[in-house]
């Protein structure tokens, strides 16, 4: 629709025109603010948490399980350093990997991941559905926005 | 016209550019971009851009690319 409004627009003289085609998802998944009668609906944008472990790809097994350990959460992300999602670090990887390991070697590459802009409702069941504590959000492209935890989404 | 995403976008917003959305008024009035006008792509014509300044940027968007 909007390459057609733009091409529109050229034709009525409009010289400087742009058409923003990833459009308004886009926008509502890079957890920016929007105006209008549904702008204040529950997302999970807004119960996100940023305490989890974050760790860069090249940082130690043994560094990240004493983060992990001091953490109330028992999992790491691994990012780039412009926080772009490359992995997690399950408790379970963290015990069971060598502590000379890097993070990026010892990761579970690719987790899944929620847009900031889903509804709080379906989310929760989605999660509880399966069986699952939190999910892992972030933006179209890639980079950690936070996670969002079930006991949060009430 | 050009196509941009995001960060050509805020650059453009920075260069104080006009936002207008081509969606019907029901789903601009739910939710709309910050500073956004609503011209729906049904009555996009001389008479409903009159409002907009021609010596500024003009960004269109809907809801997404397909």
């Amino acid at each position: 629709m909007s390459p057609r409004a733009a091409c529109r627009l050229a034709t009525l003289g409009f010289a400087r025109v742009y058409d923003y085609l990833p459009g308004k998802v886009d926008w509502l998944a890079r957890d920016l603010p929007v105006a209008g009668t549904g702008a204040d609906a529950p997302t999970i944008g807004r119960q996100l948490r940023h305490e989890v472990v974050v760790a860069a790809p090249d940082a130690s097994v043994a560094d990240v399980r004493a983060r992990v350990a001091a953490s109330a959460h028992g999992f790491a992300l691994v990012t780039t350093p412009d926080g772009v999602l490359l992995g997690r670090l399950r408790g379970t990887h963290l015990d069971a990997a060598d502590p000379e390991t890097s993070a990026g070697d010892a990761m579970a590459a690719g987790p899944s991941t929620l847009r900031p802009h889903e509804p709080v409702a379906a989310v929760r069941e989605r999660l509880t559905g399966r069986g699952l504590a939190h999910a892992i959000v972030t933006d179209p492209d890639g980079r950690l926005l936070g996670t969002v935890h079930t006991a949060d989404l009430a | 016209m050009t196509t941009v995403g995001y960060p050509a976008l805020r650059r453009l917003l920075d260069e104080d550019a006009q936002l207008v959305e081509v969606l019907p008024a029901e789903e601009f009035a739910e939710m709309h971009l910050p500073g956004a006008v609503n011209i729906p792509l049904k009555t996009l014509g001389a008479d409903t851009t009159a409002g907009l300044d021609r010596t500024r940027p003009v960004v269109v968007y809907c809801w997404d690319a397909l």
